[in-house]
């Protein structure tokens, strides 16, 4: 399953880069959104897949619990990066929209102004 | 946990917090925030400067939230390292707070500026004071929110083509933060980074942990504006209001740096690693590539965007020789380049308000007309060149003779090297702006031309700071080789945050 979900990472960073790497605005935005999206799948691969073991100490056991129990901690992370990164998504698709308006192109080599 | 301790550790995310909340409430009234801002940065400066008296007398400030013990929960500490970033905070938040009330017209005042500016001195406080890997990630999101919303206050063409580069590679480089946090997760299981330092000291020849710092390195090199990552800033910081220009080059680059000093004193001391001989490699061509994009311009603030990454490298270069001289060296930089920064991009919006251009070709006879200015801009200029007596000699100073005793000639040669073409810059922008006569053709600005006494002012402390800094030059090397000792002891650090054992 860890191997499965390696992949699908990999595949998430790859395709986020090339996106970002497109000239198109828009592309770039939908490479942001995998981009985000990938690094929330790889804390919920890394910090380990556990099935059937819910996150709950019995009550009246001891600090240490005998075998696997679920980390609920690294899915509080990802619930708190889902958030910042859709709250900063949304700014960023307005920013485009605001973007093509004033320069009237979804291009990035039209957007050399600041650059001279 | 006494509750001096917790008041004092938060009080510089509180105030901001709240007075950005405050003005929201009075949205509709610009007197009253204006009001808010500067009592709301004053007393942020108080607050600060409570903090790193408390920490100067009493080691290290640690606070629990919720009363959590160490790894558990969340911490705020405040070592000499995190209070003076504070404090520096605080000083850059009033000057640009009093110098905002001047200069940031009605318009963007409507556009909630206020509330921005304080939403962004409470992230960077937040960055600068928390003991957790991941609460760092979420202050420094607090930050890059309140600095994407300033950048574009005004929508006008250039903001909008700086701020979608901006905003994608800092994207990027908080992406990067992120992946590198959930496989620390996943290798220690902890966030905390006293409790990392001592769980990662047991992963020594684990190669993985090779590859997490390299992701650290990677994301705050984006964030400090180190070579090769640094594109997006001189694309966007010569955009948005002067006073916003202003606060971005004081402080946002310099949580990258301070978070790489965090990460890579505590974290992953740095010792003879491969990352060292990057970072060595990275504050050379910082420095001087910097120092040459700065030369091929002719725009003011332009100039002084470039001339931000050069300086970069020289901090850069403070923690890469990793010697107890070149981390007090970085540390007193820092000091001196958050309040000399800052005042020149001040400068140019004094001179914006005068005579209507930031095209140095547009620009002159200044000195005849505003000797006072000229003397102003003279001050920090030749501070950032590192000329004696002022703050910018010392600095330069100590990092070189760091270099010196660590034997590291091709380094100490470019520092020398990019010194002197800093000079070269800063006189180049004396001899357009203030020297040479007015073009002719130029015209008066067209805008009314406003009161310029506090824009004065601002500037006036800020240089005398400047100077202050290079003639009571012991008493901040003093404390900055406190701050470098306990940044070199990270037992101290590990044993404040965890209790002893």
């Amino acid at each position: 399953m860890s191997t499965l979900l390696a992949t699908a990472v990999g595949v998430l960073y790859a395709t986020a880069i090339y996106l970002i790497l497109r000239r198109s605005i828009v592309k770039l935005v939908i490479g942001l959104v995998l981009l985000s999206n990938a690094a929330n799948l790889l804390i919920f691969t890394s910090s380990g897949l556990t099935r059937y073991a819910p996150p709950l100490i019995p009550e009246g056991a001891s600090v240490v619990v005998d075998g696997i129990v679920a980390d609920p901690l690294a899915q509080a992370l990802i619930l708190t990066a889902i958030v910042i990164g859709f709250g900063v998504l949304a700014f960023a698709v307005v920013l485009i929209h605001r973007a093509y308006e004033v320069v009237k192109a979804d291009d990035m080599d039209q957007m050399k102004d600041t650059d001279t | 946990m006494n509750s001096a301790v917790a008041l004092q550790t938060t009080l510089p995310i509180l105030i901001p917090l709240v007075a950005g909340a405050l003005s929201l409430v009075v949205w509709r009234s610009r007197q009253l925030q204006r009001g808010i801002s500067v009592l709301g940065t004053g007393a942020l400066l108080l607050a600060s400067i409570w903090l790193l008296l408390s920490v100067y007398d009493n080691g290290i400030q640690v606070m629990y939230a919720g009363n959590w013990p160490a790894p558990f929960g969340i911490v705020l500490v405040a070592d000499l390292l995190s209070s003076i970033m504070v404090l520096l905070t605080g000083i850059t938040g009033l000057a640009t707070a009093i110098y905002s009330l001047a200069t940031i017209s009605k318009k963007h005042e409507h556009y909630g500026y206020y509330p921005l500016m304080h939403l962004l001195l409470a992230g960077v406080n937040g960055a600068f004071l928390t003991g957790d890997i991941f609460n760092l990630y979420v202050w420094f999101e607090v930050m890059l929110v309140a600095s994407f919303a300033l950048l574009i206050l005004g929508g006008e063409r250039a903001q909008m083509e700086g701020a979608i580069k901006y905003v994608t590679l800092n994207l990027v480089s908080s992406a990067i933060f992120l992946s590198a946090i959930g496989l620390l997760y996943g290798l220690t299981g902890t966030l905390n980074m006293a409790d990392l330092a001592v769980k990662l000291a047991e992963h020594q020849n684990n190669p993985m942990v090779q590859v997490v710092a390299m992701l650290f390195l990677m994301a705050f090199g984006i964030k400090a504006g180190a070579f090769p990552l640094f594109f997006w800033l001189p694309a966007s910081y010569h955009t948005p209001r002067v006073a916003v220009s202003s606060l971005f080059a004081g402080l946002l680059t310099k949580v990258g740096v301070y978070a790489l000093f965090r990460v890579f004193t505590l974290i992953f001391p740095l010792g003879d690693s491969l990352i060292r001989d990057l970072l060595l490699a990275m504050a050379g061509a910082t420095m001087l590539v910097g120092v040459l994009g700065a030369a091929a311009q002719f725009e003011f603030r332009r100039i002084l965007s470039f001339h931000i990454i050069s300086q970069i490298g020289y901090m850069l270069m403070g923690l890469a020789l990793y010697t107890p001289l070149a981390i007090i060296g970085g540390v007193f930089y820092i000091i001196h380049h958050i309040i000399v920064k800052s005042n020149l991009f001040l400068i140019s919006g004094l001179v914006y308000r005068l005579q209507g251009s930031y095209d140095l070709k547009q620009l002159g006879g200044l000195w005849r007309s505003h000797p006072m200015i000229a003397v102003l801009f003279l001050i920090p200029a030749l501070s950032l060149a590192g000329l004696p007596p002022l703050s910018g000699f010392f600095g330069k100073f100590i990092v070189i003779k760091a270099g010196v005793e660590a034997q590291h000639w091709w380094l100490v040669g470019i520092a020398l090297l990019v010194g002197l073409l800093t000079l070269y810059s800063m006189i180049k922008i004396w001899a357009e702006v203030f020297w040479k006569a007015m073009p002719e053709g130029a015209t008066a600005p067209a805008q009314q031309r406003g009161g310029t006494g506090l824009m004065v002012l601002t500037i006036a402390a800020l240089a005398a700071l400047t100077v202050l800094i290079g003639v009571a030059a012991e008493p901040v090397y003093k404390l900055a080789e406190y701050t470098a000792a306990q940044l070199l002891d990270s037992q101290s650090y590990i044993q404040s945050v965890m209790g002893v054992r």
